[in-house]
């Protein structure tokens, strides 16, 4: 088995730490888009006619175009000419921390359309009565959405905002084009000189994402039963 | 806009004012946001004439773009086409009656839903490199379409299998009835029937196909689809943003055509009577309360 693994001993290969990167890609820009998307399902459902274009335009335009198209538009656009840079110019990992920044943006400004489109579809699973009670009662919109509607709707979306977590988990990888340090960038890497170990270096990357997977979707398919508004 | 209106009152002349402040505002905001993007272009010339001209110019068409956009689409088709059947042995595998067929299956339908497909395409280029003869030129479309089909057959082997156990069970009940076998259930009755309810899907899943086929061109795929064909572009004019904007045009009008196909199927087929009674579209709406539906698809990459 040792013999099998051998190349795992060169040590630029740091699978670990490639890894963690994936993980810490797919865990900001998670929290980014979840606030994201929730900020643009608000502009969507709002009484204000030109957020709800604004939230339907961003929404068609972004959910349409290619992730790739995104990221190298962080690096090319967002970086090069517009020259924005995330991370302090002194320290000594500048450069990485800068592209690792751009990406996360990317996945967060890709990642909320869908974020969005989940959760407009769990508005439609709170009964109209709710609302109703709501105005009723006095509350204006962004109460009626923020105390009534929202968190019922978050409840009954936690299986599709699963789907899209494990989307955006995978897609972390197209942040190796631009050069970001993850698992994808490795495996590419390893391939190019691992050629007689193709196939084991292909099922421990393999191995790698499922392990990441499964726990997330079990994790959150549990939550998804225990918050579940019974109707 | 009557069902706008279940979130907030009719506006009254208070709210309409502070409707119109919160308008003017956020056109504000959204002003300054252009304008920065706008100057900052600006300062770097890429509004210039000069960079934006050889898009008038048919041969810029015919030379990359049309080319690339060709890649891109021969990409998606072939992956579709051979993902199809593949997703539906997968999908009626894990409908089997046998643990020995619905338990691999299974893993296997896992195993590649769980997998970038970036990765997929990575092994398969590599795969096709070391260990086939395949010819260099073609090998990157190969790898392309591989790994798009290895992930998507996949994700439809669900969809057929959501389409298939959508079905009332009566239809299956019946045809044993008449005394027809499994597989002559499952291939006269229930397979068409689950066809016509899963289009409006299968339409959807062909925009994820379309904005996968983008990852063809990077790492060490290299496959000349819209985005790395538009390559020698940009080397030639130095127009990288400019192109990189066309690109995205291009594939944001092919995804909202596709979009707006799969909901027109949808319509049609939710108003054909010819749909069994009971049965429910694979992606069913809930009910329209806020809006007007369009998909909300969570599961899309």
């Amino acid at each position: 088995m040792s013999t099998l693994f051998d190349f795992l001993d060169n040590p630029n290969y740091d699978l670990l730490g490639a890894f963690w990167m994936t993980i810490k890609l797919t865990f900001f820009s998670a929290i980014g888009s979840l606030i994201w998307g929730t900020i643009l399902v608000g502009m969507r459902v709002s009484p204000v006619p030109i957020m709800r274009a604004f939230g339907t335009a961003y929404v068609n335009i972004f959910r349409n175009t290619p992730l790739t198209v995104i990221i190298v538009f962080t690096s090319l656009g967002l970086s090069s000419t517009l020259g924005i840079n995330l991370a302090s110019k002194d320290s000594t990992t500048s450069l990485e921390d800068n592209f690792f920044r751009l990406a996360i943006l990317g996945f967060i400004a890709y990642t909320a359309t869908f974020v969005c489109e989940s959760l407009r579809s769990g508005i439609n699973t709170v009964p109209v009565g709710q609302a109703e009670a709501a105005r009723a009662l006095g509350l204006g919109f962004f109460q009626v959405l923020t105390l009534i509607v929202l968190p019922q709707a978050f409840r009954s979306v936690i299986a599709p905002l699963t789907n899209v977590m494990i989307a955006l988990l995978k897609n972390t990888t197209v942040a190796s084009i631009i050069g970001v340090a993850e698992a994808s960038l490795l495996m590419s890497e390893m391939v190019e000189n691992e050629s007689d170990s193709l196939l084991l270096v292909f099922l421990l990357f393999a191995a790698g994402f499922v392990i990441l997977v499964l726990p997330l979707g079990l994790l959150l398919g549990w939550v998804a039963k225990k918050v579940e508004v019974k109707r | 806009m009557s069902t706008q209106a279940v979130l907030y009152d009719a506006p009254g002349p208070k709210a309409k004012a502070r409707n119109w402040l919160y308008s003017v505002l956020f056109v504000l905001v959204l002003a300054l946001v252009v304008y920065y993007v706008y100057t900052g272009f600006d300062e770097k010339g890429q509004w210039a004439g000069a960079l934006w001209k050889p898009f008038i110019d048919g041969s810029t068409w015919t030379q990359f773009l049309l080319p690339g956009l060709l890649n891109t689409l021969k990409a998606a088709g072939l992956s579709i086409v051979i993902a199809l059947p593949i997703g539906a042995l997968l999908g009626i595998g894990r409908l089997s009656d046998h643990k020995w067929i619905r338990m691999p299956v299974g893993w296997i339908v896992e195993f590649f839903r769980a997998i970038p497909v970036l990765l997929l395409m990575v092994f398969a280029a590599a795969f096709y490199a070391y260990y086939t003869g395949i010819d260099s030129e073609i090998r990157p479309l190969f790898a392309a379409v591989t790994g798009l089909v290895l992930y998507n057959g996949s994700v439809m082997a669900e969809v057929f299998r959501a389409g298939i156990l959508s079905l009332p069970r009566g239809q299956a009940e019946a045809s044993s009835a008449l005394g027809l076998r499994k597989t002559q259930t499952m291939v006269n009755i229930l397979l068409p029937q689950a066809v016509t309810l899963m289009l409006p899907a299968l339409v959807s899943q062909l925009v994820v196909i379309l904005k996968d086929t983008a990852l063809a061109g990077q790492l060490t795929i290299g496959f000349d689809e819209l985005i790395r064909g538009s390559g020698p572009l940009t080397g030639l004019y130095g127009n990288t943003i400019p192109t990189l904007i066309v690109v995205a045009i291009i594939f944001i009008v092919l995804n909202l055509l596709l979009t707006q196909f799969a909901s027109w199927l949808e319509n049609k087929l939710a108003r054909r009577k010819k749909a069994p009674k009971g049965a429910k579209p694979v992606m069913a709406a809930t009910a329209n309360v806020v809006l007007t539906r369009d998909d909300a698809s969570g599961g899309a990459v």
